[in-house]
C-alpha cells in the first residue's frame, strides 16, 4: 500500500491540488473550504518534501504517466534540478493559504471564496506539473492551467479595485500570445525532431546539424516561456497583475508563478537545447545578458517612482527576475547555481515582503501608498520588524537570505564575466536601497496618523509573516542546504563538460 | 519557383493567419478585436500542426488489414485537439472578463478605460471625483 | 580558569546581552541605565585578558559557524583587533555612564531603544575588531552601520531624517558598491577569505591591478570618511552627544580606520604594497583630506562640527600611517587608533556637558565660561594637548612613529604636511579653552552639569596623559603587528 503511494509521489504531487481544486468549489461553506485547502497544500508540500528525500538517494526519478514508457508516454521526471521550484511552489503555497485565512474574507465577498481557493489550488497545481512534466506538449497544457487559474484569480480583485480586471485581460492575452508562441516552436522542433520528449528531443538535435527550423522553433519557445517568466521588455502584463489581484493571489503569484517559468527557460536553454550550443552561447550573450542588465535597472528605477507599494514591488520583482536571468546568461556552473539559490532566496523575500504589505493594509483598511504608510512601524512593530528584515534581504545585505544569492551571483560573475558586471549588479542593488529606504524611512519616522494608533496586531495574521521572515533569516546563516542543492542542479543541468 | 512556393501553400496561410491574428491583438484598441485577433492567431497555429502531420497520399489513420496503407501522421491531430480545448478555455475567460469590464467601465474601448484607471490612479483620496464620475455614467 | 576563548565570547557577548536585556528592563529605569556600564566592565575584562594572550604570542581563534562552504563567521584575534578591541571596551565603559547622565540631563525621550541600539552598535564594533575573515568583518561592517541608524535619527525630526539618509546613503551604498565587490574579488583570485599576517594577495594578484582593488577597497570602507566620502560624519552629529563620543569619535570611524589598516596590513601586506607602490595615491589622497578638513574645521562655528572635522582629518593620519607602508608608520597608524580615541572622546564629553549643563553648542557663545566650568574645560584643554601632540600626551608617541614612518619610506613631504596639520590644530582646538578663559562674559548662565557626565570626561582625560607613560603594551602590539 505505502509502495503504491511512494512510487506514485510525482504524479500524486500534481494531481491531489488538482483534484482537491475541483472539489473546494463544490463546498460553499468558506471556512471548511480554506481548511480543505490549507490541508491540501500541507499534504503537497509533504509529498514535496518526500520526494526531495526520493532525489537525494536516487538523483533522477523518472515517472511514465499510465504507464505508457517514454519517450512515446508521456514522463514525469523529478530530479536536483525540478525539485527546487517544486518545493519552492509548495512550500510558498502552504505557507500563503495559512496567510490568506483572515485576508481572504476581508477582500473578498463569503460566497466567491471557495471559488477563489478553488482556482488557487489549480494554479499550484499547473505550477507544480509544468515543473515536473518532461513532454513539451504537455508542458504547455500546464502553463496555460496555471495561466487561465491565475487569471481568474487576478480578476478577483475587482471587488477591491476595477483595475483588476483589466490587469486580468492584459494578463490573459499577454500570456495567452506567449503561451501559443511556445507551442508554434514546439510544433517546428516536432516538425524536425519528431518527438516531444524533451529528453528525447536532445538526443534527436544531437544527431542533425543547426537549421532553420530548429533556429526558429527555439526562438518561438524561448521567447513564449520569456512571457511567461516576466522578462524585460516581456514584463508588462505583471506589475498591473501583481499589484491588483486579491492580496493573498499577489503572495502566492509574486513567489511562485515566474519562478516555475524561468525553471522552464532555463531547462529549455541548458538542457533541452545543450546540443545546439552556437545558438544557447549567442542567446546568452547578445540577448539575455542585455535585457537582464536592462531589467535590472529599468525594475529599480519604475520602482522608485512608484507610490503605490504593491506596483512597487512588482516592479522590484522584475529587476529581481533580471538578476536571475542574469546568472543564468553568465552560463557557467556557478552563476547557474547562483541564478537556482537566488530564485530560491527570492521567492521568499518577495512573499515576506508582499505578506507585510499586505498585513498593513489589512490593519489599515486603505490600499497601501507610500503616504498611508506613515509611522505604522509605532503601531505595529512586529510587522515593521518583519518588513525591514525582508528589505534588507531583497537588498541583498549580510546575515539575510539575499546576500548569499548577491554574493555567489557576484562571484561567479567576477570570476567569468570580469569586474563590469558585478557593478552593474551591485549598482542596481544600491538603487534598490532607495525605494526601501523610502519606504522604512516613512514608516519608522512620520508622524503617526491619529486614527491608526488603536491598531493592535493580530497573531494569526502576523505568525506565518514570522515564519517567512524567520526563514529569511535562517537561510542567511545557513545557506548550505539552498547552496548545495542549487549546486546539485546547476551540475545536473550543465552536464559534466562545462 | 512558383510550384515551389505553392507546394508549401498551407504554410503561406499559416504565415498570413498568423500576422493578421497577431496584428490584431496589438494593433486594435477593442477588447473584443483583441480577442478575435488572439483566435485568429490561434487557429494559424492549429493549422501549422495539422499541416505538419499531412503526408502527401496519405489517409485517415485507421487500422485496417492492409498494413502498408500509407496514413497522415495522428500525433498532431490529438495535440491540436487539446489545444482547441485550451483555446476555447481561453476564449471564455477572456469574454467573461470583458463582459465585466464592460459592466463596470461602461466601455470595452481600451483608450476609455485607460483615462478612467489614470483617474482612479492619480486621485485616490479625491473621492469626489470618482462621484462625480460614478453620477455621470 | 576560564579559556581564552571563552574570553573572546564574553567580550563579544556582553554588548549583546545589554543590548537584548535594556528592552526587558524598560520598567527598572535604575537596573536599565546600570547594565550599560556592568556589561562594558566584562566586556573589558575579557578585552584585557585577549590582549595579554595576544602579548604572550598567541592567536586566538574560535569558529561560530558555517554559512555554507567556505563562509564562516568565525573570531581570530591580530594584534591590531586587540588594540582596538580593548579600546572600544575600555571606553564604552565611561560612555555608557555618561549617556546616562546625558540622556536624563536632557530629558529625552525613548532612551531604552537609545541604550539598546547604543550596545547593539559596541557590538558589532567589538565584533569588527576581532572579525577572522573578510566574510565577518563585512558583516559586522554592515550591522555597525544599520544599528547607528536609529540612533541618529533618535530625534525623528526632519533634519535627523535628512541627516539619517545621508549617513546611509554614504555608508552603504559604498559598502555595496565597493567594498563586497573588491572582497569577493579577493575571494575569487585567492580562494580564501581569511587574513593572515603578511597579506594573502602576494603572488597571487598582479601587481598591476593592485592599485584599482585598493582603490575599490578605499572607496569602500566609508566608514574611514575619507575625501569624497566624509560628509557624511558631520551630518550624524545630529545625534546625541554620546553617539557622536562613542561611536563617532571611536566605535564607528575607528572600525572603518581599523578595516582599512587590516586590510592594507593583514590583505595586501606591508612588504606587497612597499614593493608594488600600489598605495602611493592614496598617500596623496590622505594629505589632501588632512588639510583640506583642517581648514573646514577652523571656518566652524558648531563645537561638535568642528570636532566632526577634527576627526576625519585626523582619521587621515591612520589611513596615511597604513598607505606609507612602512613599519613605523603602521605603528603609528595603530597607536594613534588609541590616542586619538581617547583625546577625542574626551573632547566629545566636554562638547555634550557645555551642551547640557549651559545649553551652549556654538563656540562664539563660549567667551568667558570657562570659570562656572573650569574642569570641564581644563579637560578639553588636556585632551587638545593630546591630539595636537603635545608631550606629556598620549598624542606624542602616534605623531612621532608617523613621522619616523615617513622618514622611513622617504615621503618628506608627509612630515611638512603633518607639521602644518598640526599648526591648525592649535589653531582650531585651542581657540575654545582660550575664549572660554581668556575673554569676557557675555552673558550669565546656570550651570549645572550632572556628576554622570563630569567623572566620565574627567577619567578620560586622564587616559590621555597616563597613555604618555603606559604605552608600552600597546607598542608591543604593534611591534607584533608588523611582525617584528
Amino acid at each position: 500500500m505505502i509502495d503504491i503511494f511512494i512510487n506514485n509521489l510525482p504524479i500524486l504531487i500534481v494531481t491531489v491540488p488538482l483534484m482537491m481544486s475541483l472539489f473546494v468549489v463544490l463546498v460553499t461553506n468558506s471556512y471548511l473550504s480554506f481548511l480543505l485547502t490549507l490541508a491540501t497544500t500541507f499534504i503537497t508540500f509533504l509529498i514535496a518534501i518526500l520526494l526531495y528525500q526520493e532525489v537525494q538517494s536516487y538523483s533522477s526519478i523518472s515517472y511514465a504517466l499510465g504507464n505508457w514508457l517514454p519517450p512515446l508516454g508521456i514522463e514525469y521526471i523529478i530530479d536536483h534540478v525540478s525539485i527546487i521550484p517544486i518545493i519552492i511552489i509548495s512550500g510558498i503555497g502552504f505557507l500563503a493559504t495559512l496567510f490568506a485565512y483572515k485576508i481572504m474574507p476581508s477582500e473578498l465577498s463569503d460566497s466567491s471564496i471557495s471559488k477563489t481557493y478553488g482556482l488557487w489550488l489549480l494554479a499550484i497545481s499547473g505550477l507544480i506539473g509544468l515543473v515536473t512534466t518532461g513532454d513539451a506538449f504537455n508542458l504547455f497544457v500546464f502553463l496555460e492551467i496555471s495561466s487561465l487559474a491565475s487569471v481568474a484569480l487576478v480578476a478577483m480583485g475587482a471587488k477591491q479595485d476595477r483595475q483588476a480586471l483589466i490587469a486580468a485581460y492584459n494578463y490573459l492575452i499577454i500570456g495567452a500570445v506567449g503561451a501559443t508562441f511556445y507551442v508554434i516552436g514546439v510544433g517546428l522542433i516536432y516538425a524536425i525532431t519528431g518527438t516531444l520528449n524533451l529528453a528525447d528531443i536532445t538526443s534527436k538535435l544531437a544527431l542533425m546539424e543547426d537549421n532553420r527550423a530548429l533556429i526558429a522553433g527555439f526562438g518561438f519557445m524561448v521567447v513564449g516561456i520569456m512571457v511567461k517568466a516576466a522578462v524585460f521588455p516581456l514584463h508588462i502584463w505583471l506589475p498591473r497583475a501583481y499589484a491588483y489581484a486579491p492580496s493573498a493571489v499577489s503572495i502566492l503569484l509574486a513567489a511562485t508563478a515566474t519562478k516555475a517559468s524561468l525553471y522552464i527557460l532555463a531547462r529549455i536553454l541548458f538542457s533541452v537545447f545543450l546540443p545546439s550550443e552556437n545558438i544557447v552561447s549567442f542567446t546568452l550573450t547578445y540577448i539575455i545578458l542585455p535585457l537582464s542588465v536592462f531589467a535590472m535597472f529599468g525594475g529599480t528605477i519604475m520602482a522608485i517612482y512608484e507610490k503605490d507599494i504593491k506596483r512597487l514591488l512588482a516592479h522590484s520583482s522584475i529587476a529581481q527576475i533580471g538578476y536571475i536571468t542574469l546568472a543564468f546568461s553568465i552560463g557557467t556552473k556557478s552563476s547557474v547555481a547562483a541564478g537556482f539559490i537566488h530564485m530560491s532566496n527570492h521567492a521568499l523575500i518577495k512573499g515576506g515582503l508582499f505578506m507585510a504589505i499586505t498585513s498593513i493594509s489589512y490593519y489599515i483598511q486603505k490600499r497601501v501608498t507610500i503616504e498611508n504608510l506613515s509611522g505604522l512601524g509605532k503601531a505595529m512593530p512586529i510587522t515593521f520588524c518583519c518588513f525591514i528584515i525582508c528589505s534588507l534581504s531583497l537588498a541583498g545585505l549580510p546575515l539575510t537570505a539575499g546576500f548569499i544569492s548577491k554574493l555567489y551571483l557576484i562571484k561567479s560573475a567576477i570570476s567569468s564575466e570580469g569586474l563590469w558586471l558585478s557593478f552593474m549588479i551591485l549598482f542596481s542593488s544600491a538603487l534598490s536601497l532607495i525605494y526601501l529606504w523610502k519606504m522604512i524611512e516613512t514608516l519608522w519616522l512620520s508622524p503617526l496618523n491619529k486614527k491608526d494608533i488603536k491598531i493592535k496586531e493580530k497573531p494569526v495574521i502576523y505568525s506565518s509573516l514570522l515564519l517567512i521572515t524567520f526563514l529569511n533569516i535562517y537561510f542567511g546563516l545557513d545557506a548550505s542546504l539552498i547552496v548545495n542543492s542549487s549546486f546539485n542542479a546547476s551540475n545536473l543541468l550543465l552536464g559534466i563538460n562545462k | 519557383m512558383i510550384t515551389s512556393a505553392m507546394g508549401i501553400w498551407n504554410y503561406w496561410i499559416v504565415f498570413i493567419l498568423m500576422m493578421i491574428g497577431l496584428f490584431i491583438v496589438i494593433g486594435r484598441k477593442n477588447l473584443l478585436k483583441k480577442i478575435v485577433g488572439l483566435t485568429i492567431f490561434q487557429t494559424s497555429v492549429f493549422l501549422l500542426y495539422i499541416t505538419l502531420g499531412k503526408i502527401t497520399g496519405g489517409t485517415a489513420p485507421i487500422l485496417t488489414e492492409n498494413s502498408s496503407t500509407i496514413y497522415s501522421n495522428p500525433l498532431p491531430h490529438v495535440l491540436i485537439l487539446t489545444a482547441i480545448v485550451v483555446g476555447v478555455a481561453t476564449t471564455a475567460l477572456a469574454l467573461a472578463l470583458v463582459v465585466r469590464i464592460n459592466s463596470i467601465y461602461g466601455s470595452i474601448e481600451e483608450d476609455d478605460i485607460s483615462a478612467h484607471d489614470l483617474i482612479d490612479y492619480h486621485d485616490q483620496n479625491n473621492t469626489l471625483k470618482k462621484s462625480i464620475l460614478q453620477n455621470s455614467k | 580558569m576560564i579559556s581564552i576563548e571563552n574570553y573572546i565570547l564574553l567580550t563579544i557577548i556582553s554588548p549583546l546581552l545589554v543590548c537584548i536585556l535594556t528592552p526587558f528592563l524598560s520598567n527598572n529605569i535604575f537596573l536599565r541605565d546600570t547594565i550599560g556600564p556592568v556589561g562594558g566592565v566584562f566586556s573589558s575584562w575579557g578585552a584585557i585578558e585577549i590582549t595579554r594572550s595576544v602579548l604572550n604570542g598567541e592567536q586566538p581563534t574560535i569558529e561560530i559557524f558555517e554559512i555554507a562552504e567556505g563562509l564562516t563567521i568565525s573570531f581570530n584575534i591580530s594584534p591590531l583587533g586587540a588594540i582596538f578591541g580593548i579600546v572600544a571596551s575600555f571606553l564604552w565603559v565611561f560612555a555608557a555612564i555618561y549617556s546616562v547622565g546625558y540622556m536624563r540631563g536632557k530629558k529625552e525621550k525613548n532612551q531604552t531603544r537609545f541604550f539598546a541600539f547604543y550596545a547593539a552598535a559596541i557590538h558589532a564594533a567589538l565584533c569588527i575588531a576581532y572579525s577572522g575573515n573578510l566574510l565577518t568583518l563585512f558583516i559586522f561592517y554592515e550591522i555597525l552601520t544599520f544599528s547607528t541608524y536609529p540612533l541618529i535619527t533618535h530625534k525623528q525630526d526632519e533634519v535627523a531624517k535628512k541627516s539619517g539618509r545621508i549617513y546611509m546613503t554614504i555608508l552603504v551604498g559604498s559598502s555595496i558598491l565597493f567594498l563586497l565587490p573588491a572582497i569577493i574579488w579577493v575571494w575569487v583570485t585567492t580562494g580564501t577569505l581569511e587574513m593572515s599576517q603578511n597579506g594573502i594577495l602576494s603572488g597571487k594578484l598582479d601587481p598591476k591591478y593592485a592599485p584599482y582593488l585598493l582603490m575599490m577597497f578605499v572607496f569602500g570602507i566609508g566608514k574611514a570618511a575619507l575625501i569624497p566620502l566624509h560628509s557624511w560624519l558631520p551630518a550624524a552629529m545630529v545625534a546625541p552627544t554620546p553617539v557622536s563620543a562613542l561611536l563617532h569619535a571611536v566605535a564607528v570611524v575607528k572600525a572603518g580606520v581599523f578595516t582599512m589598516l587590516i586590510i592594507l596590513t593583514n590583505v595586501f601586506g606591508i612588504q606587497y604594497l612597499a614593493d608594488t607602490g600600489s598605495s602611493k595615491w592614496l598617500i596623496g589622497l590622505a594629505c589632501i583630506t588632512l588639510i583640506s578638513t583642517s581648514i573646514i574645521a577652523i571656518y566652524k562655528d558648531d563645537l561638535k562640527a568642528r570636532l566632526a572635522y577634527s576627526t576625519i582629518s585626523q582619521l587621515s593620519y591612520i589611513t596615511l600611517g597604513g598607505a606609507l607602508a612602512s613599519s613605523y608608520a603602521a605603528q603609528g597608524a595603530a597607536l594613534h587608533i588609541v590616542t586619538h580615541a581617547a583625546g577625542k572622546i574626551t573632547l566629545f564629553f566636554v562638547a555634550g556637558a557645555i551642551y547640557v549643563g549651559a545649553n551652549i553648542s556654538k563656540i562664539s557663545e563660549l567667551n568667558g565660561q570657562g570659570k562656572s566650568m573650569p574642569f570641564i574645560f581644563l579637560a578639553f584643554f588636556i585632551a587638545s594637548l593630546s591630539i595636537i601632540g603635545v608631550p606629556p600626551m598620549g598624542g606624542s608617541w602616534s605623531k612621532l612613529f608617523l613621522m619616523m614612518g615617513a622618514v622611513e619610506s622617504d615621503y618628506l613631504f608627509v612630515i611638512i604636511v603633518l607639521c602644518i596639520s598640526t599648526i591648525m590644530n592649535v589653531y582650531y582646538l585651542m581657540e575654545i579653552p582660550a575664549r572660554a578663559f581668556f575673554t569676557k562674559k557675555i552673558k550669565n548662565i546656570d550651570v549645572k552639569i550632572p556628576n554622570l557626565m563630569i567623572i566620565p570626561t574627567m577619567i578620560t582625560c586622564l587616559f590621555t596623559i597616563i597613555l604618555f607613560f603606559y604605552i608600552e603594551p600597546f607598542k608591543n602590539l604593534t611591534l607584533l603587528m608588523v611582525g617584528k
